[in-house]
């Protein structure tokens, strides 16, 4: 990855504290918020040249390049859309992306310490929304020096934020590029979520979410949960493809209970690596995030709010995701269109499922996020 | 822009909200947003003029006017339109009739398959014709349900539309005056129509 944005690192901005704690849309407050945050470019003159990168469920802030040390052919999680030449071309955008409010990655969340006990927050973290990471973001931004965005750019919860931003802030975002997303998770997807939610919560080292001073996490739980999540990710066809009925390291089936086709394997692992980078409760917490999420619930308020700004929306879709299908998008775009809002929607022919947006083939997703970039820039004159 | 997107334009007038089905590079829906305050959406099935309507800021869904118009919800715009693209689609027929559920009028231009030149093709040569109004070969031509002017306006009075206006142009977009008027149907190689509910 020598042509991305090269060696990177993870800083960190106090976003809230003292006399000005975070007031979250549910009434409850936080006293204190860091923000682990990495930014790619250079902010140019008049400051219009920022895009925001909102990442999903299990992201975090390291998008693109490497950290010093760091295996080459692993960089930062959506590294090929992030960097010189790219999408979110990095000669031309200043590029921002920040682990969200509540997660695990370095931004303050339930593995935080709570101020007032000295002690780990656990279930004591108050329940988050979207528009919280929101407003979270829009802080560090103030940091930053940034008073409007050129663009906000997402998948899946990352989508959700962008939508949510545009929705509430519409006079500083020219576009949100909403991906893989939903505006209104489904009976079924609140349900995958529950049984994620069980899987943690019903593990006997959760401990009611205090195991951080404990020998033991609910690994088997969080490592569960995300097995669930990743064959939603997933479409059947690339489970096909990529494993078949395969058995692992072996020719023949060795007929038992043990991990023994590929696909099993490949879920352990998946689930394996994970524990050793997230917290059961920032999963709990985010599940409840995208659960609750629906922003067009009034949409009344929408419609005013969509009229103050100049948003351009650009929502996509792959049809082979079945986690948030074509349908979600496309309930998506028809209430923005109903709220008057400009909305370019695509659906892309995919074999990735939801992953799909963290893929850069087929090219025609690259080109479209590219064009409506551009766009974007050239209307405020960004060369 | 193409002149006949000039007549259509005329037509769609200014202030309204405008489905575009079938929109191209967007250049006509650029024009309505732009310079006469409309808003707009486009319905685009190839994906080079699906990104040029992206890169004109013109917003737009990519995919089949057929699949897309059963998708809008009774009178989400003011103006539908339709240009050149009436001869290409699998039903002309529910295509009006979808138009007409999501939009209060009409615009919709077409080639005139009894303009003179094509009937002299026909009559004389024996072969389909081949012009600058229908520029393909029968075999990899996209318009699979050509009409007349007189087929047009017989299938919009079956469908309960009205004719409030009818331009007459010719194959480069220019309006035609005089003869054609009186007989548009030998003379008129396109006609733009806007046609009310």
């Amino acid at each position: 990855m020598a042509d991305g944005v090269g060696i990177v690192e993870t800083k960190r901005a106090v976003v809230f504290e003292g006399d000005r704690p975070l007031v979250l849309a549910s009434g409850a407050t936080l006293p204190e918020v860091e923000v682990a945050y990495e930014t790619y470019g250079e902010l140019n003159a008049d400051r219009s040249n920022a895009v925001f990168i909102c990442h999903a469920l299990s992201g975090d802030a390291h998008a693109a390049g490497l950290h010093e040390g760091d295996d080459p052919n692993r960089p930062g999680w959506w590294d090929n859309i992030v960097g010189p030449g790219r999408p979110l071309d990095t000669d031309r955008f200043f590029v921002i992306c920040a682990n969200v409010l509540g997660g695990c990655r370095g931004t303050t969340g339930p593995s935080s310490i709570d101020p007032a006990t000295g002690k780990p927050y656990g279930l004591r973290f108050p329940l988050v929304q979207v528009r919280d990471l929101v407003e979270v973001h829009r802080a560090l931004l103030a940091k930053l020096g940034v008073e409007r965005l050129l663009a906000a750019v997402g998948g899946s919860l990352g989508g959700m934020q962008a939508l949510q931003w545009a929705i509430d802030h519409p006079t500083e975002i020219d576009g949100a590029a909403i991906i893989a997303a939903s505006a209104r998770l489904s009976a079924q997807n609140i349900a995958f979520s529950a049984v994620a939610r069980e899987a943690i919560m019903r593990d006997p080292d959760f401990a009611g979410g205090d195991y951080y001073d404990k020998e033991r996490r609910p690994d088997a739980g969080l490592a569960l949960a995300r097995m669930i999540g990743h064959i939603t990710y997933l479409s059947e066809e690339s489970m096909r493809e990529k494993f078949g009925r395969r058995i692992q390291d072996a020719e023949v089936p060795r007929f038992g209970f043990d991990v023994d086709f590929q696909v099993e394997s490949y879920l352990h692992y998946q689930g394996q690596s994970f524990v050793e980078r997230f917290d059961a409760n920032t999963y709990l917490y985010m599940g409840r995030v995208m659960d609750y999420f629906d922003p067009f619930e009034d949409r009344a308020q929408v419609q005013r709010q969509i009229s103050r700004g100049d948003t351009h929306f650009l929502v996509l879709s792959f049809d082979s995701d079945w986690r948030f299908s074509t349908e979600h998008a496309r309930v998506m775009a028809s209430e923005l269109r109903g709220a008057g809002a400009p909305v370019t929607f695509q659906e892309i022919s995919s074999p990735h499922g939801h992953d799909s947006f963290l893929f850069a083939d087929p090219p025609e997703y690259h080109l479209t996020v590219a064009r409506f970039l551009d766009r974007l820039a050239r209307q405020r004159g960004i060369g | 822009m193409r002149p006949d997107l000039d007549v259509v334009a005329d037509l769609v007038g200014s202030g309204h909200r405008v489905l575009d089905l079938g929109c191209g590079d967007g250049a006509l829906l650029e024009n309505l947003i732009e310079q006469r305050g409309c808003t707009g959406l486009g319905v685009e099935r190839e994906l080079d003029d699906f990104h040029a309507c992206i890169a004109r800021g013109v917003p737009v869904t990519q995919g089949d006017l057929e699949e897309e118009l059963p998708r809008f919800e009774a009178g989400d715009f003011d103006v539908a339109v339709l240009s050149l693209t009436l001869q290409a689609v699998s039903r002309p027929d529910r295509v009006l009739t979808e138009m007409k559920r999501v939009a209060s009028r009409l615009v919709v231009s077409l080639p005139n398959f009894a303009h003179w030149r094509l009937r002299a093709t026909l009559a004389l040569r024996g072969r389909m014709p081949v012009t600058d109004a229908l520029p393909y070969q029968w075999y990899d031509t996209p318009n699979i349900h050509l009409c007349t002017i007189r087929d047009f306006e017989a299938l919009v009075g079956e469908l309960g539309l009205r004719i409030q206006r009818r331009v007459l142009i010719d194959a480069t977009g220019r309006r035609v005056e005089g003869l054609a008027r009186w007989a548009p149907n030998l003379l008129a190689e396109r006609a733009v129509y806007s046609l009310g509910t």
